[in-house]
């Protein structure tokens, strides 16, 4: 089957979820991706969302963080507070999905301004609960859409915290979570350098070269010496993932 | 004791001009109908403060009603901007905006600090952001006991809190089901509290396991408003109108067919209609 670049994005993520893990789930693509694993290789994945649905299992992807279809699924439902006091701040959390409109080499997010934070350029949505969500959950992985404007040398702002301007600040701060430990975009997949925490290039998508993505980044990206080609959805992950988006689309009342 | 009043009363008699209000209800039962009353009852330099500003406090901002915003994620949920806030924050339209940043965890600790009657909230937070560096709110202290530093910022004590909610029973007990966000911290938090709710009943019932209640002596006034909280839903009564959220981008996109759109829907609108919004 052909399939989007968002696929195969969607889909690399969703594989790096298993049946473990108990995930802080965002809306948009985090979503899709957590749903899709769920659908597919890890039934029992757990997902909470921030509004404060534990262990919720929707029959088609939320567009808001809130909607009732997320409660209507889920085992509870705990106040907002609860959810970032004993949920998130407690450490019951083992991946948390985040993006933003920039990341750079080490990681860390913006989500807050383009341009000067007192005179914006674009004024972005802000945190919502990314600061707390990337030093408190075990790992954390990102996912967004390659591009230059996007991966970038130095960011505007620094909303969230990955492992810091020198790719070593979590331990210095006190922090025993691991920070992002994969990158995931439309052209390849990303980690940490072992040493230095610097993201490399680990995986390209089929069909992706490795110009394309050095033209997308920001930073003089590396490439690990021993990269590979991701495995291309599968006929199963992208039925499943087209059935799932077609019945959002249907109840939404969006045409797709 | 709750006082049973219509919403232009409600309104009338506990926002003030230059009050700090906390209209809440994440993404869940946000309480258009009365945010709708402020902008026509043109209450102006008030202090908003909410987790997540949603459409209502675009339309507020817009509106000319907010001289501060104290938020912690300023987006039109699953669709993108929030035009009139972000016109207002990049371009001073139509007068500039005060901003008070910050992440949900704090805002969520600072209203549970509000309704514990403490100054201030302590929490894990911050760490790394830049965040902290811009809001002078944010602020840090030290463990007595283990010396470590952790987090604060100032509890959140509004003047007046707005919810809506399901229901109320006729002595003005209030119940909240489904998607209870952080009202309750909202209401307890508040100098006084103002409940909207879909209908009034004889028995309030016991409906889901994670269903609020909040008795009536925390409350300073209830209104019966049907359809309140539309195009945000109410769990049991009606589902989100994701369309209108979705068409809203293109309606705050522009000051004159926002401001068209607010002189139609809103302000030659009567208080006791029920927040009717076509998509």
């Amino acid at each position: 089957m052909s399939y989007t670049s968002t696929e195969m994005m969607t889909v690399a993520a969703a594989r790096a979820l298993d049946n473990d893990d108990i995930c802080f789930v965002g809306i948009g693509l985090p979503s899709a991706a957590c749903n899709l694993a769920r659908l597919t290789h890890a039934p029992r994945l757990t997902l909470v969302y921030e509004s404060g649905t534990l262990e919720t299992k929707p029959h088609v992807l939320p567009l808001s963080i809130g909607d009732g279809e997320l409660c209507d699924t889920a085992l509870s439902t705990v106040p907002v507070p609860e959810m970032f006091q004993y949920w998130l701040q407690g450490g019951r959390i083992s991946v948390g999905f985040l993006g933003g409109a920039q990341v750079d080499r080490f990681g860390n997010l913006n989500s807050t301004v383009v341009g000067d934070y007192a005179k914006p350029k674009v004024r972005l949505p802000g945190s919502g609960g990314a600061t707390e969500i990337a030093t408190a959950c075990h790992r954390i992985y990102i996912v967004m859409p390659h591009g230059p404007r996007a991966f970038v040398e130095t960011l505007d702002f620094q909303t969230s915290l990955g492992h810091g301007r020198t790719g070593r600040e979590r331990r210095a701060l006190g922090l025993k979570t691991e920070g992002p430990t994969l990158i995931v975009t439309d052209l390849c997949t990303m980690r940490p350098d072992a040493e230095t925490n610097e993201f490399e290039v680990a995986t390209l998508h089929p069909g992706v070269t490795r110009e394309t993505v050095l033209k997308n980044t920001g930073w003089a990206v590396r490439f690990r010496s021993d990269f590979g080609e991701t495995p291309p959805p599968t006929d199963v992950e992208l039925e499943a993932l087209r059935d799932l988006k077609a019945r959002t689309a249907r109840a939404h009342g969006t045409a797709e | 004791m709750t006082e049973f009043l219509s919403l232009h009363d409600a309104i009338a008699r506990f926002v003030r001009r230059g009050d700090s209000v906390a209209l809440e209800g994440f993404t869940h039962l946000i309480p258009f109908a009365a945010g709708h009353e402020i902008i026509r009852q043109r209450l102006t330099d008030l202090t908003l403060v909410r987790m997540t500003p949603d459409l209502i406090y675009d339309q507020l901002i817009g509106c000319g009603c907010a001289k501060k915003l104290v938020f912690s994620w300023g987006g039109n949920p699953g669709v993108g901007s929030l035009h009139r806030l972000r016109d207002a924050v990049e371009r001073g339209w139509p007068h500039p905006l005060e901003i008070e940043e910050h992440s949900h965890s704090a805002m969520a600790h600072a209203y549970a600090a509000g309704a514990a009657n403490m100054p201030c909230a302590i929490f894990r937070g911050y760490l790394g952001s830049d965040l902290a560096r811009v809001n002078p709110c944010i602020r840090s202290i030290t463990c007595p006991f283990t010396g470590e530093v952790l987090a604060s910022v100032p509890a959140v004590r509004p003047d007046v809190t707005v919810i809506h909610a399901q229901k109320a029973d006729r002595r003005g007990n209030v119940l909240i089901s489904g998607i209870v966000g952080v009202q309750k911290e909202a209401v307890l938090a508040a100098a006084k509290a103002v409940v909207t709710v879909e209908e009034i009943v004889d028995e309030l019932g016991t409906e889901g396991t994670n269903a609020v209640v909040l008795p009536s002596w925390t409350i300073a006034a209830v209104v019966e408003a049907p359809g309140g909280a539309r195009p945000s839903y109410a769990h049991g009564y009606y589902q989100r109108d994701n369309a209108f959220y979705t068409a809203w981008d293109e309606i705050a996109r522009d000051r004159d067919r926002f401001t068209a759109w607010v002189d139609q829907e809103v302000r030659r609108a009567p208080s006791d209609r029920a927040t009717r919004v076509t998509s």
